[in-house]
């Protein structure tokens, strides 16, 4: 036993080395943290990613534009809408698709619903992660009755691949909207509940005021958008300052932070639930008849009623499974506002039924990043709370 | 404050003092080529210039052209929030030469380059820490490049007699098919079978 080393200076320093997941209940999926600690502090924190990585990016470089949707469901697959949402928007901005406003309703309110589902996740397992374990319990069961939602209109609960190029697969039905309505109208209660159980909790402020704290200069350096943004105070919102769809024609409030800490961003969130809410309803109410996907042969499928009669219709349905429309040479880079933040698609086209490059850009990616910024000198029980704070999702992480 | 793209492109190309090279207005979005080895103080212009303020850096990522020369672009995605605007700068790089890296300008660069280190290969110099990041520890080759076969070179699996995961050359069951939809009369690239008079014909 002689063949051991003598004790060098780096070994008498007070900095700890800890490995914090892979498979971590708090890493919200497979992030490993590597963690430098003096004593109880975070001196360096080291996010390793990439254990989720499927190479989504080279898969799509392979897939006609129809086939490509669904992978963006994979991405952030709490809510799987507002990505194809992105990527939809790029493709038509590049082919000059005009979408009903039928469509950009419907697409509209499973956005929202999309926003709902994400920050009731994120709501809840950040109270998971700082010790309460009911909210979970209590938002869950909501988010499955979104999800019925999700699958009576798409046929799917999770991965949709509901949205296409100039519209959506399938209308929605007067039933559906029904229930959905009538859903909306009890949900606040359900908020209600979830908040009296947090947000005058003592616990839980103790784990979340003043920790995680960024300024607007902090936020801009870091390329943070969405919730994170906003919690340093910034008026910006995507859907406000670059209106897509119809957003313009719809009545709703930003929540703005103000310290720019966890609790602040706990309770954008709640907010953000009410306004979304709110979005939905107004959907319901103003949606106006019409089809729901254009009416452009070369691009979106015939009916089928209109296949049994019409030739033309036949071969438009099999040239476009087959082999799919063609984007015309270009670029384009079209976001929306996530519930996390900016999701943004830089597609390159080159003129074939193929993207040639689709760069998906994802909030948390830029936010994670953070990490180190963010907790240094903080506590290492802090490090989970920033982390449920951030929002990270690591399908979009990795991509 | 600048009004319409036009005149925000050409304060740009002023203020850059022959740095930007081209610029393109398309579907209204603003592209700016510039020159490679003037990245740093273009970026560091266009955040600190009170016209323009586009303090957030939204994405960098690589697009392999293999036939050009300067087989990568790097492009990067800038915003302004008090100015409202979107900004996209382009420029060429090959595996030879590194690109200037950003992350002293914008620190959210940080990632975004390693990122387009991992995947294509482009170096980047004075990065302070130029790991890979998206692949698998000890990963070779750089798997966005157009040359890089979608199947990758080797495959995971769990060996039980020697009890770890061990790294294997990819077997297929199937070979990798990639079908050609091109329909001849949208103009086919090469010659159809059966189809060798159809240029004949034309003369």
């Amino acid at each position: 036993m002689s063949a051991l080393p003598e004790k060098t200076t780096a070994d008498t320093s007070p900095t700890t080395t800890i490995n914090f997941g892979p498979q971590h209940p708090a890493a919200h999926g497979v992030l490993r943290l590597v963690l430098d600690l003096d004593g109880e502090v975070v001196t360096r924190v080291d996010p390793h990613i990439g254990l989720l990585h499927r190479g989504t990016e080279k898969l799509m470089e392979y897939k006609t534009y129809l086939q490509a949707t669904p992978y963006l469901d994979r991405l952030d697959y709490v809510c799987p809408m507002n990505q194809e949402h992105a990527f939809v928007l790029a493709v038509e901005r590049l082919l000059g698709v005009e979408v009903p406003k039928r469509a950009q309703y419907i697409r509209v309110l499973f956005c929202e619903m999309g926003r709902i589902l994400n920050h009731l996740l994120n709501v809840t397992t950040q109270a998971l992660d700082v010790g309460a374990l009911t909210p979970p319990l209590w938002g869950f069961e909501d988010r499955e009755k979104l999800m019925v939602f999700y699958e009576r209109a798409s046929g799917a609960r999770l991965h949709a691949n509901y949205f296409r190029t100039g519209g959506v697969h399938q209308d929605v039905t007067p039933q559906l909207l029904e229930d959905i309505h009538e859903w909306c109208r009890q949900f606040p209660k359900t908020l209600d509940d979830i908040e009296g159980l947090l947000t005058e909790n003592r616990i839980f402020k103790q784990r979340n005021v003043d920790i995680g704290k960024i300024s607007r200069a902090d936020a801009e350096m870091w390329g943070m958008t969405g919730v994170m943004l906003r919690s340093a105070g910034v008026h910006w919102d995507l859907r406000r300052n670059q209106p897509y769809e119809c957003y313009n024609e719809l009545e709703f409030r930003i929540p703005i932070g103000k310290n720019g800490d966890n609790y602040d961003r706990y309770l954008m969130r709640m907010d953000e639930m009410r306004e979304a809410t709110k979005l939905m309803i107004q959907c319901i109410e103003k949606m106006p008849s019409g089809p729901a996907l254009a009416q452009d042969k070369k691009i979106t499928p015939p009916r089928r009623s209109e296949m049994k009669t019409s030739m033309e219709a036949l071969i438009h349905h099999f040239k476009l499974f087959t082999e799919g429309y063609h984007v015309p040479h270009g670029e384009a880079y079209a976001a929306v506002e996530a519930p996390k933040g900016e999701f943004g698609v830089y597609l390159v086209a080159d003129g074939t039924n193929k993207p040639y490059r689709v760069k998906l850009r994802a909030p948390s990616y830029a936010h994670l990043q953070a990490m180190d910024y963010m907790c240094k000198g903080h506590m290492v029980a802090d490090v989970s709370a920033v982390l449920g704070s951030l929002d990270i999702v690591f399908g979009e992480v990795d991509r | 404050m600048p009004d319409s793209l036009n005149d925000l492109a050409s304060e740009i190309s002023a203020s850059l003092a022959g740095a930007a090279l081209e610029h393109d207005i398309s579907r209204g979005e603003l592209t700016l080529c510039v020159d490679a080895g003037k990245i740093v103080s273009v970026m560091r212009t266009l955040r600190d210039d009170p016209r323009f303020e586009f303090k957030l850096l939204i994405d960098i990522c690589g697009v392999d052209y293999p036939q050009r020369e300067k087989r990568f672009d790097v492009v990067y995605h800038l915003l302004s929030i008090t100015r409202n605007r979107r900004l996209r700068v382009k420029l060429q790089a090959d595996e030879a030469t590194a690109v200037a890296s950003i992350v002293e300008v914008y620190p959210a660069a940080n990632w975004f380059e390693r990122e387009v280190f991992d995947l294509y290969g482009v170096s980047f110099s004075d990065h302070p820490d130029l790991r890979r990041i998206l692949t698998d520890y000890g990963f070779s080759g750089h798997p966005l490049r157009k040359d890089f076969p979608l199947t990758g070179f080797v495959e995971v699996r769990y060996d039980d007699e020697v009890k770890r995961v061990v790294y294997a050359p990819v077997q297929l069951q199937q070979a990798f098919r990639e079908f050609d939809f091109m329909s001849p009369w949208e103009g086919a690239q090469y010659i159809l079978p059966g189809d060798e008079k159809a240029t004949e014909t034309k003369k």
